[in-house]
Formats: structure tokens, C-alpha cells, sequence
């Protein structure tokens, strides 16, 4: 159609520059026209493109395009229209240009064939979004970006020396199953899963992601992530250990996320929760299961970019973003509210909405492979989603009591861009074909079952009962002003007081050494001039008949040694 | 408008919203004695077990998420205050 074949990442880093050259007033629509030009290269792309190349003997394969690469392409276009759309009031160059890069590189990344390219754009993906958590322009998130980033860089230091070790053994490059059996995978795994946000290297995106600006945590929490989910599912499809820590990410953050005041930060824990069930369908491995994990994916996308957009717009129109500073919003921003509700009912899984075609998916693969304690274990979680971003979110944003607070509407382009995601989550969910067909392996499941909708259904409302119950009996926990300790204390507190403790040790023996070694050297100083001085042997007057006398002996000596 | 603007900060309007509430939980309750569920976890035929585990779950869920406060909550600057500190140190040793 466009009559030439673009590498999909290409035209979003051209985009990068006509932001970076571009004046204030067309550089947000101009974004615009990129992200749609670059999606109708993609669509006219023939199905068996790809690009091959070597490089020091090493075949490398920079594009390669297939069912499942392609289902997270034409996702990420759908998340960068959404995202730049509500980001089109923004004149911040650094913002624009960083999330250009940033999509363009999770393009490169999902449509990598070979190992060294995934590696580059897994780094770049890393550089380029810290940009968009130093935006916000703040001491804290200053710091909370440059921990971000050194986890990043950790994770792609970790892929590099998987990815050497693996060419060793396998002399090839090619992205293709690596499975878990051998130290190179073992690397590779662990890189993989830290962007996957396993539990203890979960917190770079509960720490990070709350500390972006408001448009940055929408393009955040669109890419990372899933790109990770994507390596995942083509490097380690059913991993069984990925159940087990799937299962465990679907349940430990809702706790957090129950306790947690900062709104953005309990979105953030329901992500490490809703990466947990892919996890989990990817670990059990079957065609159910991939289908599953990718499906959800896919929809985790847009209804978590639209409750992060509601309270993106909210933090945006005033200015606080903590459940005990909010409430009674509904007055001020009716449609933000009915649009929040819309992610609410999506990430909760109601039928008709995304992600109960999405999820029960796995629910069902979990079954169908008889890991009963993991689904007990899921379906806990779905109800504990329901609990903290179905009703936490809507309810101590815009209802609970009245904060006072009264503030202009979200601004129109922002309100399209919610718009076009809940219109997304309802048509998934009323639709689930539209999303079915284009899955990695064909499917004939149909999540419309009367079983399915009567048991999801019984357990929300009785979820809801729960919360009502809770209020009524006042044991519901207040939002409080309050900092939650997770596991970055340990590399936030005791380990930087351990490395301090340590530098100051090894200052305080530094320091002895030295003054030892000074006190030894001043006082042989002292001794040589005290030698010197006054009555010293060396300062004592000799007379010159002695010294000949002396010359005369040593002489002598010398001849009577020379005569044997 | 005017009136529908603060539709939700009148005890009626709440009342009524947590009868329907109420009624549409009794009603699904009660549908699990008619309608047949095919089930293939052996706890899922039994009657009103996602009821029950949705409902003792998301109990269990909030009381242990309060008793979790107790050991894990600081105050709301408590890493800036450690920065503060640290800065100071680090000030102190030039």
C-alpha cells in the first residue's frame, strides 16, 4: 500500500526525531500520523517478512514476523495511538522523544528473530523509558528512575551473558524455544523474569512506575512488561516452575495493593498480579494456556493503560493521587469516573468485559492440567482484583467521603484516548472473536458459558458483599498516609547502610594503616636527625690525623686480604 | 443535573444501592441450586462454593492486608527522610 516494506520499529524512531526537531504546536499530532503511518506498514507487510544478515559469521536475523510476534505489534500500535493521544496536550520534548524510542523499541524487540537484536532493544527499551520517570521532574523520582534503571540495565546485563554462553553451546543465535537446561538459559530466564517483575525483583516498577509523570505511566505500563511477557512465552512456553511463580505473583501484591494509598502505586501491584496469571498460562505451556496468557496480555494492555489513564487524568487535574486526599470526584469528573469504572469492570473480569475472555482462558488451562491448588490460588486472586481494582480504585477516587475537591473535567484528548480503550474493553469482551482469531494457535474456546458467566459472576458480587460488610462493620482499612515497606527496603535501607558501614571500615583501617605507617617513618625521621644534631654521631668532629690514621688501617687491611 | 450532581451522597440513594446489592447476591446464591454447573475441580460442585470462597477470601484478604500494616507501615516520607540523613552524612564528611 505504501509501496515500500519498513522494519516496524523504523518509523517510530523516525517519529523520535520529527519530535526532537519539530515545533511545540505539531509535534503531538504529528505523533499521531507516525503511530498510524507505522501501523499501516505493518498491516501491508507480506506475512513471511523478515530480514537476514551476518555479522562476524554469526547469522543474525534483526526481523522476523509470526502469529504471536505480530498479536503484540499491532498491540503496541493500539497502546501508542492510545497513549500519544492522551499525552497531545504535552509540549515536553524530552516526554515525546523518549516514548517514540520507547515503542519503537518494544516493536524491535517483539519482532526480533535473533538473540543480540532482542538483547539491544531490551537495553534500549530500558534507557529510553527512564526518560519518562525523570520527567516528573522531582527529587524522589530522580532517584526512583535511577533505581529503576540500574534493575533494567541488571536484567540486560544478565540476557548478554546468557545469550554468549548460548552461542557457545549452540552456535546459533536464533530466538526460537531455549527451555530451562542449561547455566546459559538459567541467565536468560532470570533477565527475562526480572522485567517480568518476579517476586523480589518486582518493586523497580511498584517503586518506578507511580513516580512517572502522568502520561509517562500510561506508556510504561504499556511496554516493558509485555515485552517480557512475549520473550517468555517463545523462550519457555510451559516451564512448569513458571506456574508456581506465576501463582505467587498473582497473589502477594494484592495485599500491598489493599494497603497502599498511592492509587497509581496499587495499579502498579495489580500489574506484578495480572503478569502473574500470564505467567502462569505460559508456564503450563498448553496451546490453552499460551492462548490464555497472550489473550490477557493483550487486554491487560488496555484496561490497565485505562485505569492508570483515569488516574493519570485525576492526578493531572489536582494534582494528588493518594486515596486518603481524594474522593467524591464523581462531581467534578463524571466522565473520567464512568470510563474508570469501564477498566474497573475489565480488569475484574465481569462478563462482557475483556478480561473475563481473557482470563478464564487460563482459569480453564489450569484446570483442564490439574493444577487445583494453583487455580484455588487464582481464583482468590480474581476475587482480591477485584477487590483492590475494581472497587479500591473507583471507590476512594471519585466516591467514598467528599475530599471538597472541585476541578475542571479531564481534558478532551485524554478522554478520547479513555474512550477509545473502554470501547476496546467492551467490544473484546461482547466480541471475543475479534481478539480469538488472531491468537497463536487457533482456538474454538468459548468463555460464554452459562457455568462460567453464573460462577464469575457469584464470585465478584460475593467479593462486593465483602467489601460492603467490611465498611459497614468499620473494619475496612482507612487510606492512611503512609510509606509501605515491600522488598526494595532491603536495597533502599539496611544495604546502603551495609555499604556505608563497609566504606566507613575500610576508611577507619585505611586510616590506621596510614597513621602507623606515618608514625613509624616520623619517628626513624626523628631518629636520622637526632643523629645528625647537636651531639649525634654523624655531627661529631673528627680530627684529620685520626681520619688518616683510619684510611692508613683500612689500607692495610685491603693488602693483607689481597695478599691470600 | 443540578440534582443528580450529588446523587450519591444521599442515604437513600445508598440504601437503595446496597438493597440491590443484597438481592442480586440472594439471587445468585439461589441460582446455584437450579442451574447445573459442570464443574471439574472437586470443590466446585459443591453449592455456593464460589459464593463462599469469594466472600471468606476477600475477608481473609483484608484482614491480613491490616495485620501486614502493622509490621510494614512508616511514614509517608520515610525513604525521603533516609535520603535526608544520608545527604547530611555525606555533607558532613566533606
Amino acid at each position: 500500500m505504501l509501496g515500500i516494506e519498513l522494519p516496524p520499529f523504523l518509523i517510530f524512531y523516525l517519529g523520535a526525531l520529527i519530535a526532537l526537531v519539530g515545533g511545540a504546536t505539531w509535534r503531538g499530532p504529528a505523533l499521531i500520523v507516525v503511530v498510524v503511518v507505522s501501523a499501516l506498514n505493518l498491516w501491508q507487510l507480506p506475512s513471511g517478512f523478515g530480514l537476514e544478515t551476518q555479522l562476524m559469521g554469526m547469522a543474525l536475523k534483526p526481523i522476523h514476523i509470526d502469529r504471536l510476534s505480530l498479536l503484540f505489534g499491532y498491540l503496541f500500535h493500539i497502546a501508542a495511538l492510545i497513549s500519544v493521544i492522551y499525552s497531545l496536550h504535552i509540549k515536553d520534548k524530552t516526554q515525546q522523544v523518549a516514548a517514540m524510542l520507547y515503542a519503537g523499541s518494544a516493536l524491535g524487540a517483539v519482532f526480533a528473530g535473533d538473540l543480540l537484536t532482542l538483547f539491544i532493544f531490551w537495553e534500549m527499551l530500558a534507557v529510553t523509558s527512564v526518560f519518562l520517570i525523570w520527567a516528573r521532574r522531582t527529587d524522589t523520582a530522580y532517584s526512583a528512575g535511577m533505581r529503576y534503571l540500574i534493575i533494567q540495565v541488571i536484567s540486560g546485563l544478565l540476557l548478554l551473558v546468557g545469550i554468549i554462553l548460548y552461542f557457545k553451546q549452540n552456535g546459533s543465535l536464533m530466538f526460537t524455544e531455549i527451555g530451562l537446561d542449561s547455566i546459559a538459559s538459567w541467565f536468560m530466564f532470570l533477565a527475562f523474569g526480572i522485567k517480568c517483575a518476579f517476586p523480589f525483583f518486582h518493586n523497580w516498577l511498584t517503586d518506578a512506575y507511580p513516580e512517572a509523570t502522568p502520561t509517562g505511566t500510561v506508556f510504561l505500563s504499556a511496554f516493558t512488561t509485555k515485552v517480557a511477557v512475549y520473550a517468555m512465552a517463545r523462550g519457555f512456553p510451559g516451564t512448569e516452575m513458571l506456574v508456581y511463580i506465576g501463582a505467587t505473583m498473582a497473589c502477594f501484591p494484592i495485599f500491598f495493593a489493599v494497603i497502599e494509598n498511592d492509587l497509581r502505586r496499587v495499579l502498579a501491584y495489580s500489574l506484578v498480579n495480572q503478569l502473574g496469571f500470564m505467567m502462569v498460562g505460559i508456564g503450563i505451556g498448553t496451546e490453552l494456556g499460551i492462548n490464555g496468557a497472550v489473550a490477557h496480555a493483550f487486554n491487560d494492555v488496555i484496561f490497565k493503560g485505562l485505569l492508570f489513564m483515569s488516574m493519570g487524568a485525576v492526578l493531572y487535574r489536582t494534582g494528588r493521587i493518594n486515596g486518603s486526599e481524594l474522593g467524591g470526584l464523581y462531581k467534578s469528573m463524571p466522565k473520567t469516573a464512568i470510563l474508570c469504572i469501564v477498566g474497573a469492570a475489565s480488569i475484574s473480569a465481569f462478563p462482557l468485559f475483556s478480561g473475563f475472555v481473557s482470563k478464564s482462558m487460563i482459569m480453564s488451562a489450569a484446570l483442564k492440567e490439574h493444577f487445583n491448588i494453583v487455580w484455588l490460588l487464582l481464583l482468590f486472586a480474581s476475587a482480591g482484583v477485584f477487590h483492590h481494582a475494581g472497587i479500591k480504585i473507583p471507590y476512594f477516587a471519585f466516591f467514598a467521603h467528599d475530599s471538597g475537591i472541585r476541578c475542571k473535567e479531564a481534558p478532551w484528548n485524554m478522554l478520547l484516548a479513555m474512550s477509545i480503550a473502554a470501547t476496546l474493553c467492551l467490544a473484546i469482551g461482547i466480541f471475543p472473536q475479534l481478539l480469538y482469531q488472531h491468537l497463536p494457535f487457533p482456538t474454538d474456546y468459548s468463555a460464554y458459558d452459562v457455568s462460567h458467566i453464573l460462577t464469575q459472576t457469584q464470585l465478584l458480587f460475593f467479593s462486593a458483599l465483602a467489601f460492603v460488610w467490611l465498611n459497614l462493620k468499620g473494619m475496612y482499612p482507612p487510606e492512611l498516609p503512609s510509606t509501605n515497606l515491600d522488598f526494595d527496603w532491603i536495597y533502599r535501607r539496611p544495604l546502603p547502610r551495609l555499604i556505608n558501614a563497609c566504606g566507613r571500615l575500610v576508611n577507619r583501617v585505611d586510616l590506621t594503616i596510614r597513621s602507623r605507617i606515618m608514625s613509624i617513618g616520623n619517628t626513624l625521621e626523628q631518629r636520622l636527625a637526632a643523629l645528625n644534631s647537636g651531639e649525634g654521631v654523624f655531627s661529631r668532629t673528627i680530627s684529620i690525623s685520626s681520619m688518616a690514621a683510619w684510611m692508613v688501617t683500612l689500607l692495610a687491611l685491603l693488602l693483607i686480604i689481597r695478599f691470600f | 443535573m443540578s440534582h443528580s450532581q450529588d446523587f450519591f451522597d444521599r442515604p437513600e440513594t445508598l440504601r437503595w444501592i446496597l438493597r440491590s446489592l443484597y438481592a442480586i447476591c440472594a439471587v445468585l446464591f439461589g441460582l446455584d441450586f437450579v442451574i447445573h454447573r459442570h464443574s471439574v475441580h472437586p470443590w466446585e460442585g459443591l453449592y455456593g462454593f464460589y459464593p463462599v470462597y469469594g466472600f471468606i477470601g476477600c475477608v481473609v484478604l483484608v484482614l491480613v492486608a491490616k495485620w501486614m500494616r502493622k509490621g510494614l507501615m512508616r511514614g509517608e516520607d520515610y525513604y525521603q527522610q533516609v535520603n535526608q540523613s544520608a545527604k547530611e552524612e555525606t555533607h558532613a564528611g566533606d
